[in-house]
């Protein structure tokens, strides 16, 4: 049998779906919590796609696609 | 999450070390370099980023969807999504859009033309850094080795301070050899200095002496001779002179 894996220590990706909402409980939202989870996820774009020795333009293209995005998100709503 | 290797952060090596230790009266902090982990040497960068296709969307999403929706499963739902966004309004399509559509145009056009030129200059940038740091790294590695190896020889040199202590011994066994020697003929100079004094000192008594007495006889031997013997001994010799011209005479 697999040892018993703490639902607070599972990555988002195991998280079955009936356990979406009692995993979401769980997180960290405290500032530190919230700001260290930044970090974390700025980490992990920056040292896969643009902190390497032959970075591509997906790198900062996908940036600036999700800005588009966004900020037409932010704007639907004057059009 | 395993795709991509990351740096191990500062925090957690520091924390992953056993905690400081107080022993008596002197503060031992935690016992360094026990563990073989240690921030450097730095692992190097990974050769290239993560794949991203058509430059907007990672391939982890092609890979995420292609055992239950094969190759086209992806191209399919971006169709779908785009036609659900446009039909519904989600998506307006206004003057911006034909402003974004020529722009893009542009834009795609520009990167399939001169992308790969900017990627070899940007190639070439790096190598020249690279190539800097490798070189002072390799200086650095051979001056350490020179310093070596003079090291080495310095080594071998003060080997040889045996012969050198050799020698300086022998000098001062001669210096000592020929000190002792000179004090030795002083000795001996004084030595017969001082006995050729009482030598000397004897002799002169005994001629002192000798001289003394005979000159004392002799004032002693004149003292006696009184007038009246010196007249008969004149005269004796008187007649021996006369006997002695005679007998010269008649010889002659």
């Amino acid at each position: 049998l697999p040892a018993a894996v703490l639902l607070k220590d599972t990555k988002l990706m195991d998280v079955k779906l009936g356990q979406l909402g009692s995993w979401l409980a769980m997180r960290d939202f405290t500032p530190g919590g919230i700001l260290g989870a930044m970090r974390r996820g700025h980490e992990r774009y920056y040292n896969k796609y643009i902190n390497v020795r032959k970075g591509g333009l997906g790198g900062l293209s996908m940036v600036l696609a999700g800005y588009v995005i966004l900020s037409y998100m932010w704007s639907y709503s004057h059009i | 999450r395993a795709l991509c290797p990351l740096v191990p952060s500062a925090p957690a090596a520091l924390r992953a070390l056993p905690p400081p230790v107080a022993v008596g009266v002197l503060h031992t902090t935690r016992p360094l370099h026990t563990t073989q982990q240690s921030l450097a040497p730095v692992p190097p960068l990974p050769e290239k980023g993560g794949e991203v296709r058509h430059g907007l969307i990672p391939e982890e999403f092609f890979q995420f969807l292609y055992p239950k929706t094969g190759v086209t499963g992806p191209y399919m739902l971006g169709t779908g999504l785009l036609l659900y966004l446009l039909s519904k309004e989600i998506y307006v399509v206004n003057h911006e859009t034909a402003a974004a559509a020529c722009i893009l145009t542009v834009i795609v056009y520009a990167i399939k033309k001169f992308g790969p030129d900017v990627a070899a200059f940007a190639d070439k940038l790096n190598e020249e850094k690279m190539a800097t740091a490798l070189a002072m790294k390799n200086d650095a590695i051979q001056t350490l080795q020179t310093a070596i190896e003079e090291e080495k020889k310095e080594q071998w040199r003060a080997e040889g301070r045996s012969y050198l202590f050799d020698a300086k011994r022998n000098n001062i066994a001669m210096l000592l050899e020929t000190n002792y020697r000179e004090r030795l003929l002083t000795v001996y100079n004084e030595v017969k200095k001082r006995l050729d004094y009482q030598v000397a000192m004897q002799n002169l008594k005994r001629q002192k002496e000798q001289d003394h007495m005979i000159q004392w006889v002799e004032k002693s031997v004149i003292q006696s001779i009184t007038p009246q013997q010196q007249k008969e001994s004149i005269a004796k010799c008187i007649l021996d002179l006369k006997a002695l011209s005679k007998s010269a005479h008649a010889a002659v």
